[in-house]
């Protein structure tokens, strides 16, 4: 498999893991191991991101995972960017998962809020994943900005819909020069196998982990699925639908002339 | 960022839809509808896309006829309950800091009519009544108080939220109600919600209920929500004091009143509690012919639960700890721990004066203990100062 490159680093892995909904820290750290991940988001308003004893914090080993805070629960771009300096003032890191969130109910985020903080992010010179709507455009208008990524959602997040934004999600992935990296809404394996078959570059899972009667065994059923989408993909899948041949040439009665 | 009331001349006020639908008064209408839902109906109700209202959908969820179904009822429940809020339980404790009220409200412990040794605290003393709390791990603090605006000022709140920014990440209120301007110097002294119940929906219940104060005004009190939201408020509690009126029209009545704010104010968020009556000091228990059985109060959270999928359901130290140790999971989403429901309470502890009896007396590290045990992560923080951004820029 090809490595994914976000910013200029390397990953093995092609699956980030969100931190939330789990019964217990240790029952995170477990299914964190187990998905063979390498990037692990954690929500800024969920831990005490300067504080190393933090309970959440102390079981993410810092050596294995990248870190990326994120900024769940801000409802302006205002908030996202002061989020987003406070954590690396703390911290030292400066990735962060940029979530402008204003709808309390489906946590959708808000294109133009998330693009002025995009804007602001790169210029102070953050690594920005921002989460979006499946928006081609938008997508765009932050790759202009300078963002690391871009990560539309396959349906609102914690539904475990699949991916329900599969048209516009194909238009991202056709013309993004940034990782398209699938956000949300991934509710079984088959669905990221879905999305790295379509070619996404990595997909970002939670609450279908999290929320599991197993998160452990779930995480590794996504691992393998990511890695067989991504595999299926690099292979060179053939279209069924626009890609199809008739057995018997349609144009056999042609004679060069 | 304030939020917008976009196209608020196309709603009306919650006052008109309550009105309009007869949820206000002379509801004998609804409790024959009640009565004739059949089992058909729940299921139908069941059926449908699990989180979303309608008022027909919960009309069959808190019917009489539903009472059958509360077994199916709690499983979808639990298992929307885990999806959108995953294996957790917040936790938050109360501190309160007046008993002081001009109200009249026959219900309650703290009825300017009652005799007996009223409490306010210094600013300085109800920072260090925080200060215990903080010590055993809460970051999400309820300031709580009476109608006594002489002592319980905006400068007075503002004052204590500034001093508790440090050790809490979530400040929110549960007092008397303000005015929209006020509402709004609280937050931006940091205090992020407001809960606010307006006890029985029924205009009628409520003149018998309340006797005299402020409090009095029913219209007055419906806006109150309105006013927090349009303040930029992030959460909008929402409750009825359970026993004042038939439980199931109530629980139609309360829901209409969340779907109006959820539509309105789309930024705030809404969240449910369930005070249930129970006896408190001065408090004649017969004068109260609507209890809830904990059967009905179980239903009345699996409906909501099955119409709100994103609401916080709030249960506090009220209920008997057995009954809240079955709710985890079943949709509960907040629980206070360790409360004192007295002024001083924290650091006195003989002080027995409180707004209700506390029925689950375990400490807040025997509650995440069965937390836990059950196979849930205690909450404590799942806010943060730095999303506390008022008007900087």
């Amino acid at each position: 498999m090809e490595k994914l490159i976000i910013a200029g680093r390397a990953f093995d892995s092609r699956l980030l893991v969100g931190t939330g909904k789990f019964a217990s820290p240790k029952v995170m750290a477990r299914a964190l191991s187990a998905s063979g991940c390498e990037i692990v988001t954690v929500a800024l308003r969920r831990v005490d991101i300067d504080n190393p004893t933090d309970d959440t914090l102390r079981e993410i080993d810092r050596d294995r995972f990248l870190l990326l805070p994120n900024t769940s629960g801000a409802r302006s771009a205002e908030e996202a960017v002061r989020l987003s300096r406070l954590a690396r003032a703390a911290t030292g890191i400066n990735w962060v998962k940029l979530e402008v969130t204003p709808d309390p109910y489906y946590l959708l985020p808000c294109p133009i809020e998330t693009l002025k903080a995009a804007e602001v992010l790169v210029k102070e010179g953050f690594v920005v994943l921002p989460y979006i709507n499946a928006d081609p455009i938008l997508a765009k208008r932050l790759q202009d900005v300078g963002t690391a990524t871009v990560m539309p959602l396959g349906s609102p997040i914690g539904s475990n819909q699949g991916l329900k934004t599969r048209a516009a999600l194909e238009i991202i992935v056709e013309q993004s020069n940034v990782p398209v990296v699938v956000d949300a809404g991934l509710g079984l394996p088959s669905h990221a196998a879905e999305a790295m078959e379509i070619g996404a570059d990595a997909v970002l899972v939670n609450t279908a982990i999290a929320a599991a009667s197993d998160p452990v065994e779930m995480a590794l059923a996504f691992k393998l699925a990511v890695e067989a989408g991504r595999r299926a993909y690099e292979a060179g899948p053939r279209d069924p639908l626009r890609k199809a041949e008739a057995s018997s040439p349609l144009t056999g009665f042609l004679r060069d002339e | 960022m304030k939020p917008q009331s976009v196209n608020s001349k196309l709603i009306e006020s919650i006052g008109s839809v309550l009105e309009a639908l007869q949820l206000d008064r002379d509801r004998g209408l609804w409790e024959q509808r009640l009565r004739q839902v059949n089992s058909q109906d729940v299921e139908t109700a069941m059926a449908s896309r699990p989180g979303t209202y309608s008022l027909t959908k919960l009309l069959a969820l808190v019917s009489p006829a539903a009472e059958s179904y509360l077994e199916q009822m709690a499983t979808l429940s639990q298992r929307l309950t885990m999806q959108r809020f995953g294996r957790t339980i917040r936790l938050y404790a109360p501190v309160y800091l007046s008993s002081h009220c001009v109200n009249r409200c026959r219900y309650c412990g703290f009825n300017r009519d009652n005799r007996f040794a009223r409490v306010r605290l210094t600013v300085d003393q109800a920072a260090s009544e925080a200060g215990i709390l903080a010590s055993e791990g809460f970051r999400d603090i309820l300031l709580v108080s009476s109608e006594d605006r002489a002592f319980i000022t905006v400068a007075y709140l503002a004052e204590l939220a500034t001093r508790l920014k440090g050790k809490f990440s979530f400040i929110s209120v549960e007092i008397y109600q303000m005015l929209a301007r006020e509402y709004e110097q609280l937050f931006d002294a940091g205090i992020d919600g407001v809960t606010l119940y307006q006890e029985t929906y029924d205009r009628d219940a409520y003149a018998r209920y309340h006797l005299g104060g402020p409090k009095a005004d029913y219209e007055m009190r419906l806006r109150g929500p309105d006013d927090m939201a349009l303040a930029g408020m992030r959460e909008i509690g929402l409750g009825a004091l359970l026993g004042l009126a038939d439980w199931r029209v109530e629980t139609l009545a309360l829901a209409e009143h969340a779907s109006y704010l959820m539509r309105r104010y789309w930024q705030s968020h809404v969240s449910f509690s369930f005070p249930r009556m129970r006896p408190a000091c001065g408090v004649p228990s017969d004068e109260f012919p609507h209890l809830l059985t904990d059967k009905n109060l179980v239903q009345m959270m699996l409906a909501l639960r099955l119409c709100f999928a994103d609401a916080g359901l709030v249960l506090s130290t009220r209920e008997p700890a057995e009954l809240r140790d079955h709710l985890m999971g079943l949709g509960v989403t907040r629980l206070s721990a360790g409360s004192r429901t007295s002024p001083g309470g924290y650091t006195d502890p003989q002080a027995n004066t409180g707004q209700f009896e506390v029925n689950d007396h375990r400490s807040p590290a025997e509650v995440t203990a069965v937390i836990k045990t059950q196979g849930f992560d205690p909450v404590w923080k799942d806010w943060d100062d730095a999303l506390w951004a008022r008007n900087t820029d």
